[in-house]
């Protein structure tokens, strides 16, 4: 199961990462090793058997929409102050439509 | 004095024993890490704040008096994923190499209300991924035991810190053997609780149904301390369960049904590990248990399962270093949005991180979602129901933590499968969502050196207590103490 250049490319697009030249053929190599080796997987007949999200059983946790532990209030000012390019109170970002 | 050398439960007698003071732990602790962190490298940041923390402590004591709570003026390490308000936090990564973290996470605040002293933030593989800490952006870690070779990952900073007495015990966290891998390499004791008793709101999160975070420390019953302190739900993060209702039956090991699986003694065993393992296993029958050899079926597919269940978590969880909100970012050079996102991942994320980021987005993308990620989710479903089915026979499951004692730096840096295949034993662990604890039970000689090996005691949901009693009592078989330190 190897997979091509091109499909390096498509997933570091998808993926958002910058890929140099080098990067990608070490990539492709890597990949398809460990594609190889996942597809072991295949041997195992799971028809019926429901798929396992969790680390635990625990569904649909709930709460009252009260506020009992007030340790993260205030802190928004703070978040924004790390980011790199701020205005305001707000993050600034390069514009999303061109 | 030396008293970076003490267990925390000798230190924290001592210290209500008025021998020494919380001042004196912590400079004989800064006095080790100067002395010994210039070779071993386990530490990122060291807090020269501890002292003045300390001196705070020693004041307290003479106001509160004896009533202490635990790990009062007791000097950890932290692993560098974990968040303490107003330090550093790197996850081993440039692309966090100047992110101050802006809140603490549940477990620092327990630990805080407990009065311990964090000496510092330790080396890790760059957002947890590794098996070495080679990983680490920073430069890896070396095992105190022998300094040509690694001291497990991804919290090798972790173990090293506690294996050369640089910390009376430390923090790490574990998606597939993150805690247990290096305290086996190390010659510490490592606990893996089961997910969802320990609070992971504030950890830097890896794959978020299997990161846990856990104790490294010198003897069984140190981790049980730190464990008691952490453990606990927490309305910050859902996952987390209530403590089971306390055992009611003193332990004896006489009559423990202890499973051996048979698919853990195959080829890939180093023999001098197996003969450790056995050796440690005849140990425990001749002081009363009863060994049983169990099957977990699906034992070999835990790896494959692992290497696509958390690249796809990783995918997502790792969307948010983006240059946008926090770390470092290349907004200065992009000339478009999608840019600041493409370049800034690519300049500041390592190679590991990237490879898995890309395995991630493949197996979940739409026409390779069902072969890949789905089939994963429904093997791990075997694989839990294979711990399920072994449980309703033995109490405990024992095996080796780590196929081979600590491997040399670069010995497996070039062949990405290679490195993971040291984590064959641990990762199902985390599938599952139980606990397991790794704890030292001999060594082999290589080239001349000892290396120590770790035995791992696997429990069912919510057994830490099993696992602390039958690894003080392994601790008493086996190296005849549980309140020494093993190590050095």
């Amino acid at each position: 199961m190897s997979i091509s250049r091109e499909d390096v490319q498509n997933i570091a697009d998808l993926a958002r990462i910058e890929l140099t030249d080098v990067e990608i053929e070490k990539f492709q190599k890597n990949l398809s090793a460990i594609l190889d080796f996942v597809e072991q997987l295949n041997a195992l007949e799971t028809k019926d058997v429901i798929p396992l999200a969790g680390g635990t059983v625990n569904m649909n946790i709930m709460r009252p929409d009260e506020q009992t532990d007030t340790y993260m209030e205030g802190k928004s000012a703070e978040f924004v102050q790390q980011a790199p390019d701020k205005k305001n109170g707000w993050v600034r970002v390069k514009a999303v439509f061109e | 004095m030396n008293l970076n050398e003490l267990t925390i439960k000798q230190a924290s007698d001592g210290l209500r024993e008025r021998k020494f003071s919380v001042s004196e732990l912590v400079a004989d602790c800064l006095e080790a890490i100067k002395d010994r962190d210039g070779d071993i490298h386990a530490y990122l940041d060291v807090f020269e704040s501890a002292k003045e923390e300390a001196k705070k402590a020693d004041d307290m004591i003479v106001d509160v008096g004896e009533r202490l709570p635990a790990l009062f003026g007791i000097p950890l390490a932290m692993k560098d994923n974990i968040l303490i308000e107003g330090m550093r936090c790197t996850a081993g990564s440039r692309i966090l190499e100047n992110y101050t973290a802006a809140y603490d996470a549940t477990v620092v605040r327990k630990l805080k209300n407990h009065g311990a002293i964090f000496l510092g933030k330790t080396n890790m593989d760059e957002f947890a991924m590794g098996s070495s800490t080679e990983n680490s952006a920073f430069g890896p870690t070396r095992n105190p035991r022998d300094i040509s070779r690694v001291p497990g990952g991804s919290s090798g900073g972790s173990a090293a810190a506690v294996g050369a007495g640089m910390c009376l015990g430390a923090l790490g966290s574990d998606t597939g053997g993150s805690i247990r891998q290096p305290a086996s390499f190390c010659g510490i004791v490592g606990l893996k609780p089961t997910y969802g008793r320990v609070s992971r709101h504030g950890l830097i999160a890896m794959a978020s149904s299997l990161d846990a975070i856990g104790p490294m420390t010198k003897t069984v019953e140190d981790a049980r301390m730190i464990f008691d302190a952490i453990a606990g739900k927490d309305g910050f993060d859902s996952t987390t369960v209530d403590a089971p209702p306390p055992r009611t039956r003193p332990f004896d090991i006489k009559g423990l049904q202890i499973g051996v699986p048979k698919e853990y003694f195959s080829s890939g065993l180093d023999p001098h590990v197996a003969d450790v393992i056995s050796a440690a296993a005849k140990k425990m029958e001749k002081a009363g248990a009863e060994i049983v050899e169990i099957s977990l079926p699906h034992a070999s597919y835990a790896l494959p399962v692992y290497y696509i269940i958390v690249p796809s978590e990783v995918s997502a969880n790792l969307a948010r270093f983006d240059g946008i909100r926090y770390g470092a970012s290349a907004a200065g050079q992009a000339s478009s949005l999608l840019e600041v996102y493409t370049r800034t991942r690519g300049e500041y994320l390592g190679p590991e991180v990237k490879r898995r980021i890309m395995l991630g987005t493949y197996a979940l993308s739409a026409g390779y979602y069902d072969a890949y990620y789905k089939k994963a989710q429904q093997v791990r479903r075997l694989i839990r129901e294979d711990f399920e089915k072994a449980f309703a026979r033995v109490d405990v499951i024992i095996g080796p933590t780590t196929p081979t004692s600590a491997f040399g730096l670069a010995e497996r840096t070039d062949d990405p499968l290679q490195m993971y295949l040291a984590d064959i034993y641990t990762v199902a662990i985390n599938l599952a969502g139980i606990p397991a604890l790794s704890l030292p039970a001999g060594s082999v000689a290589k080239d001349g050196v000892s290396l120590p090996v770790g035995l791992q005691i696997i429990g069912p949901w919510l057994c830490e207590q099993l696992l602390f009693d039958v690894g003080m009592e392994v601790e008493k078989i086996i190296w005849k103490t549980t309140t020494e330190s093993k190590i050095l």
